[in-house]
């Protein structure tokens, strides 16, 4: 039977070291919605996910509820819109309409995110691809909750450079758009390599069209919880920091497990994957950049920041992987920048840069993620940022991401806010050599050859 | 069966066991086991009770015990379903 000190264990991990179930998101299929006429799209797509998910916040908080434990967010990822709406919309102005029935729809249900605002073009665009993306800027400044991301490369097709030009001009215009807000729109805007179906996580999130009609995806977290645990392994060896990982991983994916399944049965909706990235909160203690301090860098960027990137994405895999049959999404570390003050504070501290970021990200899920960038970044320059990612990507078959705010009117030093749990960033440098009759080139870069691995 | 653990933090006082035992015995909950400290005047219990036939919802039972501890006895309570210490801790 259960013991005094493994109680006072789970419970100090979630008083103290801000343990919990970073989202349940549900995956829901909008095939079945599809019209040729627009208004009946947009009626189906809002019943179909109203009625899917109208008791998710309610299951989510029960849950929280009987076990002690914070379920932080409920989520919502559909079918990438650009697919649903082909046959409907005749112009970015039809896509922005849909957008606002996401919106709706995600509002009305309680959830706090809803992602699938989606293209998935990495080895062409259709024209209504073309429509979604250009619907882009107008449709984030019109929503709260809708998150939109573009899937512009992959290892098996290569990288669509035509797509990672517009996206460079989509992202300025998102942020022109919500100025006002300190730019927020390119905070819900992801663009990918190599993207997955199934991952629970925003803004990235979208439902791919090879899932089921309906899925429960759970991201769990926990950086707090790993860093507090290394605390034990100052002065030891690799091994035993290695294992002190390993064992937390696996405990954290356990409750991940446990909400999956009783979400699952409660909701009656099948578990798909946990994901099992440690996903950092603006909250002190509750940071990526913190473990890596912990394993001892005075900053996070400090030279070692890579190989101890790599250990720590690794060990979290593997404890992860023994604590459920079913894990998929992007599951590894976040490293975002505006969602951890160890981040933050590395970058303040002139330690980390742009260019060590991108070296990071070779080594864990995502990539450069809520890097504020002045507000007058050339599109090219913007776009050249994404390309180098995408390689990074499509030649390690991993997913990469890039989600920049290029924040109107700000400089380098200067700071945005975006509340919440996407924090506030410091605008980074970057550099402004110019990349532009590189992307300015029409077509794609070809899929990198699958043998002689070097 | 169905078991839940009930955790209580507090400053040391007369009564608490009493005020939870006399709760739970008006609510036909049985114990199933008690361990009990004092750190440095601080007292942590934690008991192992049988829900399987609990009359009422299992988030209002947590509720009237964090209030019980709250307003009447002065220390913290928490009541959780046991599956989530089960699977942290056995592989």
């Amino acid at each position: 039977m259960i013991n005094f000190s493994e109680v006072s264990e789970t419970n100090a991990m979630i008083e103290r070291e801000n343990l919990d179930v970073r989202t349940i998101t549900m995956g829901i299929s909008l095939v079945d919605c599809v019209d040729s006429d627009l208004n009946r799209l947009k009626d189906n797509i809002y019943k179909k996910i109203y009625e899917s998910a109208k008791d998710l916040v309610r299951v989510g908080d029960d849950i929280a509820h009987d076990f002690g434990i914070p379920v932080v967010n409920k989520r919502i990822s559909v079918t990438p819109i650009s697919l649903i709406g082909a046959g409907a919309c005749r112009s970015s102005e039809d896509y922005a309409e849909i957008a606002r029935v996401l919106d709706k729809a995600a509002a009305d249900t309680g959830v706090n995110f809803l992602g699938g605002y989606s293209a998935l073009v990495s080895k062409g665009m259709t024209p209504a691809d073309r429509l979604l993306i250009e619907s882009i800027p107008q449709a984030l400044a019109e929503t709260e909750l809708v998150c939109s991301s573009v899937n512009v490369g992959s290892t098996k097709t290569g990288i669509d450079m035509d797509a990672v030009r517009l996206m460079g001009t989509i992202i300025k215009k998102t942020a022109e758009l919500t100025k006002d807000r300190g730019s927020i729109g390119c905070a819900k805007l992801v663009v990918f390599c190599n993207a997955p179906d199934d991952n629970p996580f925003m803004a990235g999130a979208f439902h791919g069209v090879t899932e089921a009609d309906k899925i429960l995806n759970i991201g769990v977290s926990g950086p707090g919880v790993v860093k507090k645990a290394l605390e034990s392994a100052h002065g030891m060896d690799f091994e035993h920091l290695c294992e002190t990982v390993k064992k937390t991983a696996f405990k954290v994916t356990r409750v991940g497990q446990l909400v999956a399944r009783e979400a699952s049965e409660r909701l009656g909706v099948p578990f798909g994957i946990i994901d099992l990235s440690l996903a950092p909160t603006p909250a002190i203690g509750d940071s990526v950049a913190d473990i890596l301090c912990e394993m001892g860098l005075e900053y996070a960027g400090a030279p070692g920041t890579t190989a101890a990137l790599a250990l720590l994405n690794d060990q979290v895999k593997k404890g992860g992987v023994m604590a459920s049959s079913y894990v998929g999404g992007l599951s590894g570390a976040f490293i975002p920048v505006s969602e951890d003050q160890g981040m933050i504070n590395a970058v303040n501290a002139g330690c980390l840069t742009l260019e060590k970021l991108e070296a990071m990200t070779c080594v864990c899920s995502v990539g450069l993620d809520m890097i504020a960038i002045p507000g007058d970044t050339k599109d090219t320059t913007i776009a050249g940022i994404i390309a180098d990612e995408m390689a990074i990507g499509m030649v390690n078959q991993k997913t990469t991401a890039v989600r920049l705010i290029p924040a109107a009117g700000k400089k380098v030093g200067d700071q945005v806010s975006f509340g919440g749990l996407l924090g506030y960033a410091p605008v980074m440098p970057v550099n402004n050599y110019s990349c532009a009759e590189f992307v300015n080139r029409k077509g794609r870069i070809p899929a990198p050859i699958h043998s002689f691995k070097n | 069966m169905k078991r839940a653990i009930v955790t209580v933090v507090g400053k040391d006082t007369v009564g608490i066991i009493a005020g939870v035992c006399t709760y739970l015995a008006d609510n036909h909950i049985n114990i199933l086991d008690i361990s009990q400290t004092i750190v440095q005047g601080y007292f942590n219990m934690m008991m192992i009770i049988d829900v399987t036939d609990l009359g009422k919802p299992f988030g209002t039972l947590a509720d009237e015990l964090a209030a019980l501890g709250e307003e009447k006895i002065g220390v913290q309570i928490k009541c959780q379903k046991e599956e989530i210490f089960d699977l942290m801790h056995r592989i």
